[in-house]
């Protein structure tokens, strides 16, 4: 038990954690959120490279800041890394990554596939999206697939873990242990229906959701009055969408470009009244984090920083959601840092031994 | 977004990179070559209720005729049904021909017009002004469904959670199997009870 964290399998960081009553999966997320402590998550940057060291890197930045990493499948249409290849890498640091499927790329055989390949590698929190259409990404011209869509994806999700079945009905001989999550978006029409496709959600099988960028905070807090009216809140871990924006300019550029982000027009206004644009934004996330954090049924924050996100830390550390606490952080156990010690000398010292010297230090 | 704020997409460096030429079509995806106006549509949305009234007694019809159906033989009778009503729904709906109609559940606009055929809501990426994400110029179906369902009198079955489509029933009748599923339902109804009378009877 040498230097063991909270939320840690002593016989490795890589292997899942004890099963514990009530929950539905091993892993990290699941235990903080239950726990009611305000969770933390973030967005990887997927890498367009092969190299593992890339996908390390860019986790390493969140160490100790977050909760758990999404691992994003093909995000805006445009290839990447695949989610499954990433989650693979991460898993095998301890890392608690949320593997996104998108139904735009695989039908519903390579995708219940994947399901069971991302648990098998340790992925214990899926989220369930429909995904951009191809047009928004850099090759328009590929097939959109849509064979599921997210309620639907959702619903398998939930029958191969809860009655350990395909969508077939076929057996499994040991089904997944998951987490399952789904995104909202309430700043998009039809606004009336968005709170009752959230408890469609739940009833597909969602436990947690994670919302699109929120930058009208009246907006979010209508829309959890109304979510909290219907009682989707005890059901459901409802985590809120934020992130910096670098400039005036972006915003603006998101806002007539980005479908299904909505910006007011006083955010704008306060970013382009401020001399340092970039700290603005980074101030502006974390004012609307402390609005946010305060409404009732919200249970934690996303942190999307897409190419920020070096200020992931900086704006969880000045918001001060964790309140103190730290999430799990990768770091060597002490055990082990211990024999590496001991053993440092042996590594580094340039000492030529002989047998006969061995023999003789032996005596 | 860094210092190189993505003014240019991806998407737009793609396009840009395509080869010139004198033709280019006009519109953005396959499906909306095809459909130009959405007039009918919407009117069909419009009067969601009138037409739930009419497809309910329109059932009840193809329900009443079923021994005839039945007699003919359903496999003979598909062609000419099918020929119709995708003729009449194609009209009326758009319809794609699905197979496995939900129009009752989704306020009378058909989700298989929706580029990404969502079947359980509309997607995070609607338009400010309701507009379709990837057909900008296409009022978005499920935004339409939403309005449609809420002039209906089972306009809450909206907030059922559909069943993926099943790709096996494309270009078929949903009539007729909708008809022959009830008849099916009826049949076993009438068998349960007159088992229970017969046990009550025997007892």
């Amino acid at each position: 038990m040498i230097g063991r964290q909270r939320d840690e399998n002593p016989a490795g960081i890589h292997l899942p954690l004890d099963p514990l009553p009530g929950h539905t999966s091993r892993g990290r997320l699941e235990r903080v959120l239950r726990r009611g402590e305000f969770a933390v998550t973030t967005e990887l940057n997927p890498p367009d490279s092969a190299d593992p060291e890339d996908v390390y890197n860019r986790a390493k930045i969140f160490d100790g800041w977050v909760d758990a990493i999404n691992a994003v499948d093909a995000s805006g249409a445009n290839c990447h890394m695949s989610s499954v290849g990433i989650c693979a890498l991460l898993t095998r640091m301890g890392y608690a990554p949320i593997m996104q499927i998108a139904c735009r790329d695989r039908n519903r055989i390579a995708i219940q596939g994947d399901v069971l390949g991302g648990a098998a590698m340790g992925v214990a929190n899926m989220l369930c999206l429909t995904g951009d259409g191809v047009q928004a990404g850099d090759q328009p011209g590929a097939k959109p697939v849509f064979d599921l869509d997210c309620m639907s994806l959702l619903e398998t999700c939930r029958i191969m873990r809860d009655n350990g079945k395909f969508l077939s009905g076929r057996k499994l001989t040991t089904p997944p242990q998951l987490f399952l999550g789904a995104a909202i978006n309430p700043f998009a029409p039809p606004i009336d229906f968005r709170p009752y496709r959230l408890g469609k959600k739940i009833a597909a099988g969602a436990q947690f959701v994670q919302s699109q960028y929120c930058f009208d905070v009246p907006m979010f807090r209508t829309y959890m009055q109304q979510v909290r009216d219907l009682g989707f809140t005890e059901k459901c871990f409802i985590l809120c969408g934020v992130g910096p924006l670098a400039s005036a300019k972006t915003a603006k550029w998101i806002r007539s470009n980005v479908p299904g982000i909505h910006i007011p027009d006083s955010i704008v206004k306060r970013l382009e009244g401020a001399q340092d644009q970039k700290k603005e934004g980074k101030q502006l996330c974390i004012d609307i984090i402390n609005e946010v954090k305060e409404i009732p049924g919200v249970s934690g924050v996303h942190v999307m920083a897409y190419r920020q996100e070096e200020y992931v830390a900086e704006i969880v550390d000045e918001s001060g959601v964790l309140k103190g606490r730290q999430p799990w952080k990768r770091e060597i156990r002490r055990d082990d840092q211990l024999v590496a010690d001991r053993l440092d000398h042996i590594l580094h010292d340039e000492i030529t031994e002989t047998q006969v010297d061995m023999v003789k230090t032996a005596h | 977004m860094s210092e190189t704020t993505p003014a240019i997409t991806q998407a737009t460096l793609v396009k840009k990179a395509a080869p010139k030429s004198d033709y280019k079509p006009a519109d953005v995806s396959p499906q909306r070559r095809v459909q130009r106006s959405f007039a009918v549509r919407l009117w069909s949305v419009r009067h969601s209720r009138l037409l739930e009234w009419f497809y309910a007694k329109f059932s009840d019809m193809f329900l009443l005729l079923h021994p005839l159906w039945k007699r003919i033989g359903y496999g003979r009778v598909e062609g000419p049904i099918k020929f119709v009503e995708k003729r009449v729904k194609g009209f009326m709906f758009d319809c794609r021909m699905c197979g496995q109609c939900i129009l009752s559940s989704t306020g009378m606009s058909c989700p298989m017009n929706c580029p990404k055929q969502l079947r359980n809501g509309p997607c995070g990426g609607v338009r400010a002004n309701g507009n379709c994400e990837v057909e900008p110029d296409m009022p978005c179906v499920w935004v339409k469904a939403w309005e449609g369902s809420r002039n209906m009198k089972h306009g809450d079955k909206i907030l059922d959670v559909q069943k993926p489509v099943d790709q096996s029933l494309r270009e078929t009748s949903a009539w007729l199997r909708v008809t022959a599923q009830a008849a099916a339902a009826r049949e076993a109804a009438r068998n349960a009870a007159q088992n229970t009378t017969n046990t009550g009877a025997s007892a």
